[in-house]
């Protein structure tokens, strides 16, 4: 009863909002070069099938191996940082200072340094981007600890190691995931991206700049959908993880 | 009932012949020594608690009380005199976990199951598996919830989750139990409850309490003796023995209950008086 309160009004808007579309289109006669309508994009999603599938499998792939390894090196880089205090004074500037870049900007520059059947490159840019938010955020949980607990073990003589093991890790999980929640989405965007600038060609980015390059518009489209799709495996796959790990959250999003 | 406005020099207490749980020795507590902000927190506070004895210690906001309390822990240390619990520096005290300790906010690890909090000394400890299991369960059915061992602590209501936090503070079995406020965020039905129900755990388990609150009513229900103290610096101005016939709810309406509330108030009042 209440999921289907919870899930059915962003199901409607959702809908209506197709419709809308649609509509909007075939009366309105919308040139499909400004916007196709859905029913031409679900046609060609159809038809492109498999294409759509082999050309997300293999974006997913780069965005999973950029997202693994810049969360695993976001969350070790936090670690090290937390553990010295003016490691963590420098890092932080430094890494929002970075983050504020354009590392999309980087996918030619690593395009030329490997060759061009080589898959590193978007992976590396996925994992750059992967790495800020999953380095800030546990950054930001490992120096945030409650009072109350850091009395606690004091009055339990709790060591140093003992106290990084039993409040500091677990209690910088839920700022892990947040990091790893945005990480997750930008690693897809990041990964279709950086197709657009040349390196191999297999993924939905590529797709994408070809569909529209020979006017296919429905066809881009249809590959938009599915880039659209990946996001969102990633990102409730994240959530579904999360909730795996953090038993004790009631709620995700809170 | 006896009144002692008078607790610059507890003598009586020192010569008792029951041990001391804790003794207070000129203590004075100066926080950021030296700087503009400095604050005299403690002014050449002596106390000593008994064996057994529930002390309360209670006045107005700032007076004290809570960093009164941490130096019995050990959580901060002295700019002058000396604490000794259980016969031993407040410092070896604590690292022999001689105290259980409670704050306002239960403190609860939100990550760890109910029963897992309640292990968390047993296994800093190092006592085994079985071991810890077996005891934390005896102390959740201490506190009256032994059906909330596979809980979370987001899953208990505030009172709940303070009696888990006594559980927890009791698991080790310490001589002295230490409590910063415990009840304070609580509404009044579920403190006078949980007042009684501590009041039978200390009976049960013969630990020396002591108790900061600033609820008059609380420090008389719960107190063998009530110690008054006054802020700007912080001391102690009074100490008052509560002899009530019982500690049950009945003891909530007796006269001797109203006369000691009186006596505490009017210590409370006489304080600022006596500042210079």
């Amino acid at each position: 009863m209440t999921v289907v309160r919870r899930v059915l009004p962003p199901i409607a808007f959702g809908v209506l909002m197709v419709v809308a579309w649609q509509l909007t289109v075939t009366v309105g006669r919308i040139a499909p070069f400004i916007v196709p309508a859905p029913s031409a994009i679900w046609a060609e999603l159809v038809e492109q099938r498999t294409n759509v599938w082999n050309a997300g499998l293999a974006s997913g792939l780069n965005a999973l191996i950029g997202l693994i390894g810049g969360a695993v090196a976001g969350i070790l880089a936090a670690l090290v940082a937390s553990r010295f205090r003016p490691l963590s004074e420098v890092s932080v500037p430094f890494a929002a200072v970075l983050n504020a870049l354009p590392i999309i900007a980087l996918a030619p520059i690593l395009n030329n340094m490997f060759e061009s059947t080589s898959s590193v490159p978007r992976r590396l840019v996925a994992g750059i981007i992967a790495f800020f938010p999953v380095f800030i955020n546990t950054l930001r949980g490992l120096r945030e600890v409650d009072p109350i607990h850091r009395e606690l073990m004091h009055s339990y003589a709790a060591s140093g190691w003992t106290f990084a093991r039993k409040v500091r890790l677990p209690g910088a999980l839920p700022f892990v995931f947040t990091g790893l929640r945005q990480a997750s989405s930008l690693a897809v965007i990041a990964a279709v991206v950086a197709e657009y600038f040349g390196g191999l060609q297999d993924g939905l980015g590529s797709r994408i700049t070809s569909a529209a390059a020979f006017t296919a518009y429905p066809r881009a489209w249809a590959f938009v959908v599915g880039a659209c799709l990946l996001g969102l495996v990633f990102y409730l796959s994240t959530l579904l993880l999360e909730r795996l790990v953090m038993p004790w959250k009631s709620r995700l999003i809170t | 009932m006896s009144h002692r406005v008078d607790a610059a020099a507890p003598g009586p207490e020192r010569t008792s012949p029951v041990r001391a749980a804790v003794s207070v020795d000129g203590v004075t507590k100066v926080f950021n020594p030296g700087r503009p902000d400095q604050v005299r927190a403690l002014s050449n506070v002596d106390l000593t608690v008994a064996e057994g004895q529930f002390v309360t210690l209670i006045g107005p906001s700032g007076c004290g009380k809570s960093t009164l309390l941490r130096l019995i822990a050990d959580l901060i240390s002295p700019t002058m005199g000396t604490i000794t619990v259980a016969g031993q520096p407040a410092a070896k005290a604590r690292l022999r976990q001689e105290y259980g300790i409670a704050f306002q906010q239960s403190g609860l690890f939100e990550w760890r199951t109910v029963l897992r909090n309640v292990e968390l000394p047993l296994e800093l400890r190092g006592m085994s598996r079985a071991d810890r299991k077996a005891r934390a369960e005896e102390m959740l059915a201490l506190v009256g919830l032994p059906d909330f061992a596979d809980h979370y602590p987001a899953q208990l209501s505030g009172g709940m989750q303070q009696r888990v936090a006594i559980a927890r503070a009791l698991a080790v079995s310490p001589p002295l139990l230490l409590m910063d406020e415990p009840f304070g965020a609580l509404d009044e039905m579920t403190r006078e409850r949980l007042q009684t129900e501590l009041l039978q755990i200390c009976a049960q388990t013969a630990t020396t309490t002591v108790f900061v609150t600033h609820s008059i009513s609380e420090a008389v229900f719960l107190s063998n003796r009530v110690v008054v103290m006054s802020p700007r610096p912080g001391r102690i101005t009074a100490s008052i023995d509560v002899d009530l016939p019982t500690r049950d709810d009945a003891a909530r309406q007796s006269p001797a209950f109203f006369d000691a509330i009186t006596a505490v108030r009017r210590a409370l009042r006489a304080a600022p008086a006596v500042a210079p």
